[in-house]
């Protein structure tokens, strides 16, 4: 029973961290390696409002997530724009970003123990025989909030069925009067927000440190990996096949092998299936 | 908006097209046009160990010949085969983990642990990447990037190796001087060798891989193979930059696999200019100084190189080799339109 109720945690965690990532790559073609620095921005951000600028903390919350959301919409804008469709200079461009940002981060001083961000609400309850914390309640409720806003998003709304539009076929939704550069736009501030809502809601449980953008960088990959790049459905499937197994090693096997199980996850589906567990087929564009 | 009335127009100079082939040996000034970037090249590499001030400046020259080994197999691979490696780190930490066992384990002097680590490793390291041969593009780039992250989480959860603390009393090099020599003249011998080899057939067929794998397919060539070959001949050159570099520590650790190794050599081929083989050395020798330059101000300099690999990438895309090849061999004029 704790085996699957922190596993389901775990998972939706996983699927939070993993979304914005999906819906950039989904959207746009690129692979958005900045997506752990924006993670840890968010939160650092959050932590700026709360404790110097002394805003309460929803309202910092929301500025912050924001705030995020135009970080990811301006590095496109001037960044990302120019080179896209380029793979390489696409991967090395974002990383690079990325690491300028957390690097960054890390000579500012933003390291140790000292940034954390208060829960949403202290204590736990129990739940079929297991302690579980209001906190990772509530973050399971936003998750599945959040899966099913973008369903909605996606499938009923103008800005949602244009994202849609851009990511089956580009070149008929720009005969069909979508502007594609201001849609990947939106896609990346709206993946940059998504990043940041998974900060906000997954960083009270620890510190915030420097570290955790790479973690969640490799952890978004695995998940999108697995899924199928550019699905979004494939990516929360994902999400729970891989956090069922990190949560199975941890119980089994040790805690050391919790990341090795998302990295070994990576390889082994980008030798078996490339296209990802429940991604579109198309063979000829990923290996000879 | 304007009309323009003047365009530039490149034109080769006379004496690039003069030392085309067998008359280039017309006269000296056509012979010194030819062997002079290269004459520079070479006693320029070789002269460096004796104009730097001090030992430790001395030893920032071996970490920049092992961060040129990375740059040129990032150049082969990513330009003449089409293969964006983001895994340098990981021939890096094969090549110094066998440099280190067979060292402390066996006992072997340097002069054989380095050669041997870089056959066998290149061998670990190509049959290990094999099954991801076939991927492309954005793929094979993840999957490069995975392998020496995971390999580093395994080495450090199963606590086999030396676990975190790593492999300790590695033997170094006779002298520094042995030791500086020795990576400029591989580095030298290496460059030299893969220029040659991309001229050859083999290195026509890499290139037609890169720009279409479907038409090689549909010549009867076995793809898989052919990139198995470059990856081989990259990891070599990894290696052998892993294995020298246990030996200049004295140490073999988890840090071999850090990312900094994966980073720099692409920073230093953007900016040296890709597909040159020239180029990432030229980048290196700026970057990895100006890195120990800012050493003083910690995390900043990392800050500092990713500025400038973005700023290259998106505005100067061609970098600082391929501009000079352009200026050397050709002039520019305005004509009228």
């Amino acid at each position: 029973m704790e085996i699957f109720i922190y596993g389901f945690i775990n998972s939706i965690s996983l699927a939070l961290i993993a979304l914005g990532f999906a819906l950039v790559y989904g959207i746009s073609r690129i692979p958005n390696f900045a997506h752990g620095a924006l993670y840890v921005v968010c939160g650092f951000i959050t932590w700026s409002f709360v404790r110097s600028l002394e805003l309460n903390y929803p309202l910092s919350i929301i500025l912050a997530m924001i705030s995020t959301g135009i970080i990811g919409g301006l590095i496109y804008l001037f960044i990302l724009i120019r080179v896209r469709g380029m793979a390489i200079s696409e991967i090395i461009a974002s990383y690079a970003i990325g690491l300028a940002i957390l690097e960054g981060l890390r000579w500012r001083g933003f390291k140790g123990m000292t940034y954390t961000l208060p829960t949403f609400k202290e204590g736990s309850l129990m739940l079929a025989g297991t302690p579980v914390d209001y906190h990772r309640l509530i973050v399971v409720g936003v998750g599945v909030c959040i899966v099913a806003f973008l369903w909605i998003f996606t499938h009923h709304t103008k800005v949602g069925l244009g994202l849609r539009a851009m990511a089956q076929d580009e070149r008929a939704a720009l005969m069909l009067g979508i502007d594609s550069d201001r849609m990947a736009v939106v896609a990346m501030g709206f993946g940059s927000m998504l990043a940041g809502l998974a900060a906000v809601l997954l960083l009270p449980l620890g510190n915030i440190v420097v570290e955790a953008g790479y973690n969640v960088l490799l952890l978004a990959i695995a998940v999108c990996i697995v899924g199928g790049l550019g699905s979004w459905v494939g990516a929360v499937m994902a999400a729970f096949l891989i956090g069922f197994a990190q949560i199975l090693t941890v119980v089994y096997i040790g805690p050391h092998f919790q990341m090795v199980v998302a990295l070994l996850a990576i390889i082994l589906t980008l030798i078996l299936r490339p296209s990802g567990l429940f991604g579109r087929q198309k063979e000829l564009e990923e290996r000879v | 908006m304007m009309a323009q009335t003047r365009r530039k127009e490149r034109l080769d100079r006379g004496i690039r097209v003069r030392t085309d082939g067998l008359y280039a040996l017309m006269s000296w000034r056509e012979l010194s046009y030819l062997t002079l970037p290269r004459v520079v090249l070479i006693f320029g590499v070789l002269a460096l160990p004796f104009v730097m001030p001090s030992m430790y400046w001395q030893r920032v020259i071996s970490i920049v010949c092992i961060y040129s080994f990375l740059a040129i197999s990032f150049d082969l691979l990513a330009h003449f085969v089409g293969l964006v490696s983001l895994g340098g780190a990981f021939f890096v930490g094969v090549g110094s983990y066998l440099a280190a066992i067979l060292n402390t384990s066996l006992g072997l002097p340097v002069a054989l642990t380095i050669p041997i680590s870089t056959v066998l490793g290149a061998t670990i390291c190509t049959a290990l990447l094999l099954p991801c041969l076939p991927l492309r593009g954005v793929y094979f780039a993840i999957v490069t990037l995975m392998y020496p992250l995971a390999l580093a989480r395994v080495i450090e959860a199963l606590n086999i190796l030396g676990g975190t603390d790593g492999i300790m009393g590695v033997a170094s090099f006779p002298s520094r001087w042995v030791e500086q020599y020795f990576m400029i003249g591989a580095l030298l011998l290496f460059l030299f060798a893969i220029r040659r080899l991309v001229n050859l057939d083999l290195g026509l067929v890499l290139r037609a891989v890169k720009d279409n794998d479907q038409a090689v397919r549909a010549s009867g060539m076995n793809v898989t193979f052919y990139k198995a070959i470059a990856v081989f001949i990259a990891s070599a050159m990894g290696c052998l930059a892993g294995a020298s570099l246990v030996h200049i520590y004295m140490w073999a650790g988890i840090s071999q696999f850090a990312l900094d190794f994966s980073i720099l050599p692409i920073a230093a081929t953007v900016i040296g200019g890709a597909g040159t083989l020239t180029g990432p050395l030229l980048g290196c020798f700026i970057l990895v100084p100006i890195s120990e330059l800012l050493r003083a101000f910690g995390t900043l300099r990392i800050v500092f190189y990713s500025l400038i690999l973005v700023g290259f990438i998106v505005f100067r895309s061609e970098g600082i080799m391929v501009y000079a090849q352009r200026k050397y061999h050709q002039f520019e004029r305005w004509v009228k339109v």
